[in-house]
This record gives structure tokens, C-alpha cells and sequence, in this order.
């Protein structure tokens, strides 16, 4: 029995040595190393690219402003949409950027609850994301609605006309949804940055920075006894936060699959979307921190392993998305309803032929790439890569909205969109201000989760050899999901 | 450095790692002080048992919210489609559940995540401005790489010396009292940004 006994246990140390994860800090940094680091992006002079990008974005995120007042004086003309196509890029860009606002949410609330610890490198840029993904978004509709004077209107506020929301239009639980979406991952990034605007706070060295990163940090200590209550507002945020990720895209799917257009009346958008706004997601998070973590040296932190962990979840959430394009034809074969075929054979090989296919190429075929190790290993492959769902994941909406609508049931109100310069100059502005608020994100807050990371090294666990001799003995064996 | 108008906190001592601040903290549990603790730059797994804390509240505040959110849903719901101005559209009920639920849905996670704030900020007594562990120099270190523990002087068993030789045995370093205000002057570091 003994003799069994210890083979099964040279065994499973075999098997544990040759299981043993991958460090998610590399080279054994100290936990002052990661201070250090992390802080001095926000501490040390502005760089000369980080100025150049700032005003280059900048100036084009004033495209908004400048393309809105020009909507606003002249009329929603502008805007290429018209009967037939009357969603067209404007609703587009919404599930666009709202698509792209998932990663954040995600990487903080699903990948914490089922402690994939390698989320604590990447958490804190993915949800300033999502903050300004949402932003981008909300603009969209609040103007789409042709008086955006009357945008208030959507809320639940007693007005003139006596009448009320009509809580059974999904219009309305979008803007439930959104708003809520965005309040939430508002709060849960604030609430993650709190220790670590203390640590910038005792940092700081001109009296401008230690009063406004102290305000911020609201006096936090890093006392046990707040610990203890933190940790739970985080894991109950975290909880409530999973749905709601899973919510705010099958609510925007709702706009769509709750009519009766053919082409939108499916039942398989909610899990569709909610699979293509990971997957968008991710991409752009990979498109944000891949430049970055080059720039500022970041490897250690942001390691390999973390942008491989990153593609599996795009070629996964890339082939659920390809999943869903076929199933659609399935159904819509399988139906027997000559409009539902009609709509999807049209989508494929009617006028708009060319977005469907740049959608399946970039959705489809270019995530399964990932499948290759190289691939996911070199972060500029990668970088190139994740280029491809950033476009494909727009062509998507794109050939959603335009192709259903553009052919009616009756050819005599057919029509073809083309976007006006309006359109297409609103779209770039929102990238600009996108980007331009991210660049001022890099520069202002720290974009890495210092406390998480420093809470998943070796150094922190108070059982750790150095401190604590007696428990050395015993093969210690991790017991976390495996990504 | 000690003034003698100046009140006493407590006294800090540094330990050199995360393990030996839970080590301490199980042994000055164990001696029964009730107005002490300890600092770390992030949560240590297993200080809230060896500090011996119940379970946070925090969720009570959660579950009071999420209960406001449905109620306020369903109340806001019921109240403008059926009693206020019952409106037909499309034949609808005017008020039914399954169109209710995505905003029953949405409202009871946005009162949630409110509730759960607010409990936080109560439970933690934040935000504040100052607070007298900031008067120790070494504390800066308390979100960077150092792992502090504090006797605070209004606890029935606090003892200057015996405290001292207290924090020593648990093998604390650079044992401090800090005061309860600053010293007049400010910090170092901060003197130096401010001149």
C-alpha cells in the first residue's frame, strides 16, 4: 500500500511538473517592480508619440461634435438612410461600438467569477474600453431619433404631453439596458481603481496630483478591515455584472429579432450577438494593448500567455459566430417561408454580396488562423490578425440591418443605401474620439490592475516558501480552471 | 519627533512579507485585541479568519437594493401602462410580465450595484480625507510593497512599551507611534513637492 502510495505521488508530481502553468508575472518581479512600473507611465513627462497621436486623434475625434451640429442645423437628411433603408450606418455604428463595450465587462465579471487569473493584466484597459466603446454608442440613437431635443423623452419623466414609455417596445428596454450597461461597468472600473489611485496618491510628488489621485482614492488605506468588504462589493459586482453583459446584447438583438422583418425575426440572435460582441471585443482589446505593451515595455505583465489565452477566445467566440451565419441559412432554408429564403439569398448573393463576404472572411476564415500556435505567439501576427474581426464584426451589422431592410416584400419599395460623407466622417469621428480617450486613459490612470496582479504572484501568497517554512513540504498543487 | 500635545494612535510595525502579517495577525488575534489592523497593497488570503471577521455585509446592502430595483420596475411599469395612461398597442395587455422583464431585469442590477457601493462606502467609512496611519512616513509603502500592522492606542489592552515589545516578539520592524495629528510639519516627500 505504501509502496503504491508514494509511486501514485511521484507520479502526480510527474504529471504536476509537466502541468506546471506558465508564471502570469514573469522573471519574478517584486511587488515594487510592478509599482514601479505601472506608475511611472502616469508620472514620467507625456512622450513626444503620445502628444503627436493625442492631437492627430483629437483633432479627428472633433469630427463628432463638428458632423453632429452639422445633423442637428440641417436635418437627418444628411444621413444616407432613407425609406427603405431607414437603419443604416448610424445603427450600424451603435452595435458596433456597443459590441466592442463587451471585453471589458467580460474579462472583469465572467473571467473573475470563474478565476481565470490572468484576467488581472488585462482587466483594467479592456473596461476603459468598454467606458468608451459605450460613449461612442450611445450617440448613435440619441441622434438617430431625429429631434435629439426631444432624446429626454425616452426617459420615464412625468412631461406636457401627459404619456408615458411604451415599456413593451424592446427600443425602450435598450435604453434600460444600455444605460444600465453603462452605469455598472462605470462603477465596477472605478471601483478597481480605488487602491490603485492610492498607490499614484502616495506617489505623488507635486501637491496637484496627490490631491486630485487622493480625492479619487477616496483615503483608501489597504486596511484588512476594508479589504474584507471590498473583496465582497467586487465579487457581488462581479456576479450581478455576468448577466448583464449577457443581457445588454441580446436586449440590442431584441430590436431586431422582435419584429417581423425576414433577416431579423430570428430567434438565435440573442446568443449570436452576445458570442459576436466577445469575440469583437476581444479583438479590440488586442488592437489596444498589443501597441501599448511594446511602447511601454509591459511583457512581463501583459505576458505571451495572456494574448495566446486572448486568441483561443477569439477563434472560439469567431467559429460560434460562423456557427451562427450557417445555422441562419439552415433556418431559413428549413422554414419553408419564401421571404426568410429570399432574405438570406439576397444577403449572400444579392447587391450587397461583397459586405456578406468581407464578413465571412474576416468573422469566419481569418480567426482560424489562431488554430496555429505561431499565430497566437507572435504578438504583430496577432495584431494583424485581430484586424480582421475589427472590420468583419462592422460588415456584420452592416449586412444585419442594410440587407434585411433594402428589399421589402414588395419590389416596388426596393432600394439601395449608400452613406453620404455625413455618414461616413461621424464613423471616423467616433474612432477618433474613441482612441483619443483611450490615449488619455494610458496617460492619466495606471493601465494595469497593480493591486490584482500583485495579489496573483508568488510573493503573495502568505503560505509562499520565504515566509512560512513549515507548510513547504507539501507539493503544492493549483487547482484553477485552466484557460 | 513626539510633541506632548499630540495624542497617540497607535503603534505600527512592518513585517517583511505577506505570510509573516498573517502570522502576526493570528497571534495578536489570539490575544484578544479588538482596536487593531493591518495594512497590505492587496487582500492576503486568510487574514479575515486570522483577524477573525464574520462574513462582510456588504451583501445585505446588495440584496435591499436589488429589491428596490424590482420594486421600483414593476411600480414604474404598472403605474405609467396600466393606471396612469393604459394606452393600446398593438393589442397588447397593458401591462403583461414578459415584456416587463428586460426593464425588471435591468433595474434590479442597476439598485443592486448602487446598494452594494453604498454598503461599501458605509461599511468602510469612506471617503475620508485623512486618517492618522498617513502620519507615519514608512506608510506610503502600505500600497506599494509593504505589509503593516497597527495597535491602536484605544484598545483596553494597549500599552506603549508592553505594545512595543509586543510587536517586537512578533518579529515587527521600524516599530513607530504615530500620532494623531500630523506633526505640524508635512510629510518629506510632500515638502519637498510643495517648496
Amino acid at each position: 500500500m505504501r509502496a503504491d502510495n508514494s509511486s501514485a505521488q511521484a507520479a502526480f508530481a510527474k504529471a504536476a511538473d509537466y502541468l506546471e502553468r506558465r508564471p502570469l508575472v514573469s522573471n519574478h518581479r517584486p511587488l515594487s517592480w510592478i509599482t514601479q512600473k505601472v506608475c511611472q507611465i502616469v508620472e514620467e513627462p507625456a512622450p513626444k508619440w503620445w502628444w503627436i497621436l493625442t492631437i492627430v486623434f483629437g483633432a479627428m475625434a472633433t469630427l463628432t461634435p463638428a458632423m453632429l451640429t452639422y445633423l442637428v442645423s440641417t436635418g437627418v437628411g444628411v444621413w444616407g438612410l432613407n425609406v427603405p433603408v431607414c437603419w443604416a450606418w448610424d445603427i450600424t455604428n451603435f452595435v458596433f461600438w456597443i459590441g466592442i463595450g463587451h471585453a471589458g465587462t467580460l474579462i472583469s465579471a465572467i473571467l473573475f467569477l470563474t478565476r481565470q487569473k490572468w484576467r488581472t493584466s488585462i482587466n483594467r484597459s479592456a473596461e476603459a474600453m468598454t467606458i468608451f466603446a459605450v460613449i461612442c454608442a450611445g450617440i448613435f440613437p440619441a441622434f438617430h431619433v431625429g429631434r435629439v431635443w426631444m432624446a429626454w423623452f425616452l426617459a420615464p419623466i412625468p412631461n406636457a404631453n401627459a404619456i408615458w414609455q411604451n415599456f413593451r417596445s424592446p427600443l425602450l428596454w435598450d435604453v434600460f439596458a444600455v444605460s444600465t450597461y453603462f452605469t455598472v461597468s462605470l462603477i465596477f472600473w472605478y471601483l478597481g481603481l480605488i487602491p490603485d489611485l492610492a498607490s499614484l496618491r502616495d506617489r505623488a510628488t507635486t501637491r496637484l496630483r496627490q490631491m486630485v489621485y487622493g480625492l479619487l482614492a477616496l483615503g483608501w488605506r489597504g486596511s484588512n478591515r476594508h479589504w474584507t468588504h471590498y473583496e465582497k462589493t467586487y465579487l457581488i459586482l462581479a456576479g450581478i455584472s455576468t448577466p448583464l453583459v449577457l443581457s445588454v446584447h441580446s436586449v440590442v438583438s431584441f430590436d431586431f429579432a422582435t419584429s417581423i422583418v425576414p433577416g431579423w425575426h430570428t430567434t438565435i440572435f440573442p446568443p449570436y450577438f452576445v458570442a459576436g460582441a466577445i469575440f469583437g471585443g476581444f479583438a479590440m482589446v488586442l488592437t489596444l494593448l498589443i501597441p501599448f505593451r511594446e511602447i511601454y515595455n509591459l511583457h512581463d505583465l501583459v505576458t505571451d500567455k495572456h494574448i495566446d489565452n486572448m486568441c483561443k477566445i477569439i477563434l472560439l467566440t469567431g467559429s460560434l459566430v460562423g456557427y451562427a451565419y450557417s445555422m441562419e441559412f439552415f433556418i431559413a432554408w428549413y422554414s419553408g417561408n419564401p421571404f426568410e429564403i429570399y432574405a438570406f439569398t439576397n444577403r449572400a448573393f444579392g447587391p450587397y454580396w461583397w459586405a456578406y463576404w468581407a464578413m465571412i472572411t474576416c468573422n469566419v476564415a481569418a480567426p482560424q488562423l489562431f488554430w496555429f500556435k505561431y499565430c497566437r505567439q507572435n504578438p504583430w501576427v496577432v495584431l494583424a490578425i485581430v484586424m480582421f474581426p475589427n472590420t468583419g464584426m462592422w460588415f456584420e451589422r452592416f449586412v444585419i440591418i442594410v440587407t434585411s431592410i433594402h428589399r421589402d416584400f414588395l419590389p416596388s419599395s426596393w432600394g439601395y443605401f449608400s452613406p453620404t460623407w455625413v455618414d461616413i466622417t461621424l464613423f471616423i469621428g467616433t474612432i477618433g474620439l474613441f482612441v483619443f480617450l483611450f490615449l488619455l486613459f494610458v496617460r492619466f490612470l495606471p493601465i494595469i490592475n497593480m493591486f490584482e496582479v500583485k495579489g496573483i504572484t508568488p510573493q503573495a501568497d502568505p503560505h509562499s516558501s520565504d515566509s512560512h517554512q513549515s507548510h513547504s513540504s507539501t507539493p503544492h498543487v493549483t487547482t484553477e480552471v485552466h484557460a | 519627533m513626539s510633541s506632548s500635545s499630540n495624542l497617540i494612535f497607535g503603534l505600527g510595525a512592518e513585517f517583511s512579507s505577506a505570510g509573516a502579517l498573517l502570522e502576526a495577525a493570528k497571534k495578536v488575534h489570539a490575544k484578544g485585541f479588538q482596536k487593531w489592523d493591518v495594512y497590505s497593497p492587496f487582500p492576503i488570503h486568510g487574514m479575515d479568519h486570522a483577524m477573525g471577521f464574520q462574513r462582510s455585509r456588504v451583501s445585505l446592502f446588495s440584496l435591499i437594493g436589488g429589491f428596490t430595483g424590482l420594486a421600483t420596475a414593476f411600480g414604474l411599469i404598472y403605474y405609467t401602462s396600466a393606471i396612469n395612461y393604459p394606452l393600446i398597442v398593438q393589442g397588447k395587455p397593458y401591462f403583461a410580465l414578459e415584456p416587463s422583464l428586460p426593464i425588471f431585469f435591468e433595474l434590479t442590477i442597476l439598485l443592486t450595484a448602487f446598494g452594494t457601493i453604498l454598503g461599501l462606502l458605509l461599511l468602510t467609512l469612506l471617503p475620508r480625507l485623512h486618517h492618522p496611519v498617513f502620519n507615519w512616513d514608512r506608510f506610503q509603502k502600505a500600497t506599494d510593497d509593504g505589509f503593516f500592522l497597527v495597535l491602536e492606542a484605544n484598545d483596553p489592552q494597549f500599552d506603549s512599551n508592553q505594545s512595543r515589545r509586543f510587536l517586537q516578539a512578533l518579529g515587527g520592524t521600524h516599530i513607530t507611534e504615530i500620532f494623531q495629528d500630523p506633526e505640524g510639519a508635512p510629510h518629506p516627500a510632500r515638502l519637498e513637492a510643495t517648496s
